[in-house]
């Protein structure tokens, strides 16, 4: 018996002496070592989204004393940059965009967070691919430049759940049975598709998020990889291939409410209001699952809106499950900095967003009876079953082609300023040397 | 006793010297501690800037009035037109020196590139669009705002109502770009072609209502550039308007008394006579806006983001920078776009000397 209480002290010990040994950060924080600090923090949460991040960082913030100040902005990727550069970052970045990280890191303007984080944490609660993903090449070699928070799932049809029942419209699981669904609802006097992708400076995004669900299932995952890291064309038979599949849908006579040229000037979030008109005046909203927040309040998920992934065009190549998400990275470094990225490495601070609706978090510790209805928990369930998860693209290939030229052709594109050669042409002139 | 009397002064004066050098470091040390308040540390940088570069120049200036007449008349020019001349060096001139220096490297600033950046700019299909759209601005904007502003000015001299005319026309000048470009997205604003759809804009409710169709204004191709400098126009002829205005009046009477008498037509008046009395100032209006329409920014910036063959050279500079992180080629552009205006300036400058603004 006292030898069992011997052991145990001394396990005890040694436990405790390894948790000194590696510093961390945040149980500092909720000692109350840093009340009254204040740590800002710049991303492009706005409105709801500003309301909700907020609303899960407030037990944090009384829990410790510190201050956490968002400023959000809708033109977050030109603002940072001005920031970064004239010397006076915040001390928190929330990167909607990988790729705009790596130009930072790429400077040497980040900070490396496996030097300042408790990575035995970090690590044991996110699955490798988030990590790797958050790994990037700085002056000195690879650095761990940021962790993931919110994340989104793309490539998710949205639709108006009584009204659809109602008209006895049926979810389709192939992509013929969604081009006969489009059929019938033209036939019944409506458009299938609403669609918009005006976003004021960022303006065509909705258009590559498009794109590269179609690359998922119109080629292989190993193209869509090389095409991201830029050795496969756009000028490529197999990139124009998945925009001409998604032209199809969208530069269809009827298929888009408002027409074609309406597409380029729809914001991306009011688009989707219309498929809850009554009655509505389209039928189907293809969008990542933070459209929720920008849908009329009052809605209940599962009752009155509910979605059904993009389906395969080609068997071969399935239906692969794009993501989104947002990276926060570190660029200023401060004890109480260090406690609220470690905060964040943690499935809480995520909490209330997830129950609230519009979020996914990443955090192997984030519980899915979080999810509070029905259709988060399915979106959950389908980012963790998926037999493939790809990033997003444009956010990954470099600043002035994934937040640049992309997003601009597909718009001159869409708007038929380009055709689909000179822009496809256009965009593989700008990918940088 | 006189002697000691200034040794006293000097003595004084260097104390004091010291003393605003305190209060002036102080303030900046302090300013960094406030931080955590905005509104206390706005309001406490207003009261101390201020204040302590009033002190400065009191301090500095007591300093030279104590000189001799001689040293005097050098040091008080130096006095009073140096610490801006310095501020000028360390904000403007210098940032244009590394500015050019960054145009011959890469987008990291490590490389260098010489010209390639140079040869970006002006070969790069974007650049040539912009190119062409900054030559459309300079042309038809600073022509229909300068042509407009004469045009209201003169009209308006003859009218009875010229104030409630002018205040109409200038009153466009209180609002900023952004806030115009607001103001415009709604005038051009399109929603598509479907059952049941509102035009809410109101160009597309006026074409509609005369039984027209409903356009995407901003997306017609060429056009959509005049659509835009419309806005400047809108902006800027009250500007124009103004300047041009108060010169004809300064026009004297009996010139245009003497006119009348030899039986001139008022349209022989007008381009023989007025037309040649403001030169100056049409000239001044001109180049102004010439120069303004050369760096074009916002108006372009919130109405399209530079799509549908509007982007401008500044807009560009801008996307290249804070966007594409390409530092080498929006230097380039910068550079360039600098080089481009320098000419109007000195042009501007000289008639302002011509006509002894300066003296």
């Amino acid at each position: 018996m006292r030898q069992k209480i011997i052991t145990l002290f001394a396990i005890l010990t040694l436990v405790a002496g390894a948790t000194a040994l590696q510093a961390d950060p945040l149980s500092d924080a909720y000692a109350g070592k840093f009340k009254g600090t204040t740590v800002t923090m710049s991303g492009p949460f706005t409105d709801n989204d500003a309301v909700k991040f907020n609303e899960s960082v407030k037990e944090f913030e009384s829990r410790t004393g510190i201050s956490i100040q968002y400023e959000g902005s809708k033109e977050f990727e030109a603002s940072i940059s001005i920031r970064v550069n004239g010397g006076n970052p915040p001390d928190v970045v929330d990167f909607p965009q990988p790729g705009l990280l790596a130009n930072f890191v790429k400077t040497g303007k980040a900070i490396d967070l496996s030097k300042v984080l408790n990575m035995t944490k970090v690590k044991a609660n996110y699955i490798q691919s988030w990590l790797d993903m958050g790994t990037m090449t700085g002056p000195k070699g690879p650095i761990m430049a940021g962790i993931w928070a919110r994340v989104n799932v793309k490539g998710i049809v949205w639709y108006n759940k009584k009204a659809f029942d109602q008209a006895g419209y049926q979810v389709p699981k192939t992509w013929d049975e969604l081009k006969k669904l489009m059929d019938q609802i033209k036939k019944d006097g409506d458009a299938p598709w609403a669609i918009g992708i005006e976003s004021g400076a960022a303006t065509g995004w909705a258009a590559t998020d498009w794109t590269e669900e179609m690359m998922l299932r119109t080629t292989s995952l190993a193209n869509y990889d090389r095409w991201v890291k830029g050795q496969l064309k756009f000028s490529s038979p197999e990139v124009r291939r998945a925009i001409q599949t998604w032209s199809d849908v969208w530069f269809g006579d009827g298929n888009v409410y408002g027409g074609r040229t309406a597409i380029a000037t729809t914001s991306f979030g009011d688009s989707s209001k219309i498929l809850f008109d009554n009655p509505p005046k389209a039928w189907l909203h293809n969008q990542g699952n933070f459209i929720v927040t920008f849908f009329p309040e009052g809605l209940t998920p599962g009752v009155d809106f509910d979605f059904f992934q993009l389906p395969a065009v080609n068997s071969t190549y399935g239906a692969p499950v794009l993501v989104g998400g947002d990276i926060y990275a570190m660029f200023k470094d401060r004890p109480e900095v260090r406690a609220v990225m470690q905060y964040f490495t943690m499935g809480e601070s995520l909490k209330t967003w997830v129950q609230s609706g519009g979020a996914l978090a990443p955090q192997r510790d984030a519980q899915l009876d979080w999810y509070t209805n029905p259709v988060d928990r399915r979106l959950g369930e389908l980012l963790k079953t998926a037999a493939a998860v790809r990033f997003d693209g444009s956010d990954l290939m470099p600043g002035a082609v994934g937040a640049g030229s992309f997003w601009k052709e597909m718009t001159a594109y869409v708007s038929g300023t380009h055709t689909l050669d000179q822009a496809v042409k256009a965009i593989d002139a700008s990918w940088p040397k | 006793m006189a002697k000691q009397h200034r040794a006293l002064g000097y003595l004084g004066f260097i104390l004091l010297l010291a003393a605003t050098a305190v209060v002036l470091y102080g303030g900046f040390a302090l300013l960094k501690t406030i931080g955590g308040s905005k509104i206390l540390s706005a309001a406490f940088a207003v009261v101390w800037g201020v204040g302590s570069v009033a002190l400065l120049y009191f301090v500095l200036n007591m300093g030279a009035e104590r000189l001799p007449r001689r040293a005097r008349a050098i040091l008080v020019p130096v006095v009073f037109a140096g610490p801006a001349l310095v501020l000028l060096f360390w904000f403007l001139v210098l940032p244009t020196l590394r500015t050019l220096w960054l145009s011959f490297f890469d987008d990291t600033s490590t490389r260098f590139v010489f010209l390639e950046n140079y040869r970006f700019a002006f070969t790069d299909r974007i650049m040539l669009e912009s190119f062409r759209n900054n030559l459309l601005w300079m042309v038809f904007g600073t022509l229909l705002c300068v042509g407009l502003g004469l045009v209201i000015a003169v009209l308006a001299d003859r009218s009875r109502w010229e104030k409630l005319y002018k205040a109409i026309i200038f009153m466009p000048m209180a609002i900023s770009f952004v806030g115009a470009g607001v103001i415009w997205k709604f005038i051009y604003a399109y929603k598509g072609e479907a059952a049941g759809i509102q035009e809410i804009g109101l160009l597309n409710a006026l074409v509609v209502a005369l039984g027209g169709k409903a356009q995407a204004w901003l997306l017609i191709g060429g056009w959509n550039n005049f659509l835009l400098i419309v806005i400047m126009v809108w902006l800027q002829t009250g500007y124009a308007m103004v300047i041009l205005s108060s010169a004809i009046k300064a026009v004297p009477a009996e010139l245009l008394e003497a006119a009348r008498m030899d039986g001139a037509s008022e349209f022989r008046i007008f381009f023989r006579v007025i037309i040649p009395v403001i030169e100056g100032s049409i000239v001044t209006v001109t180049t102004t806006i010439v120069i303004f329409s050369l760096k074009l920014f916002d108006i372009v910036r919130v109405m399209t983001g530079g799509n549908y063959g509007t982007n401008v050279i500044a807009n560009e500079f801008y996307m290249e920078q804070f966007t594409y992180g390409q530092t080498g080629r929006a230097s380039a552009i910068a550079i360039v776009l600098l080089v481009a205006v320098v000419p109007v300036m000195i042009y501007n400058l000289r008639q302002f000397a011509e006509r002894r603004a300066f003296k």
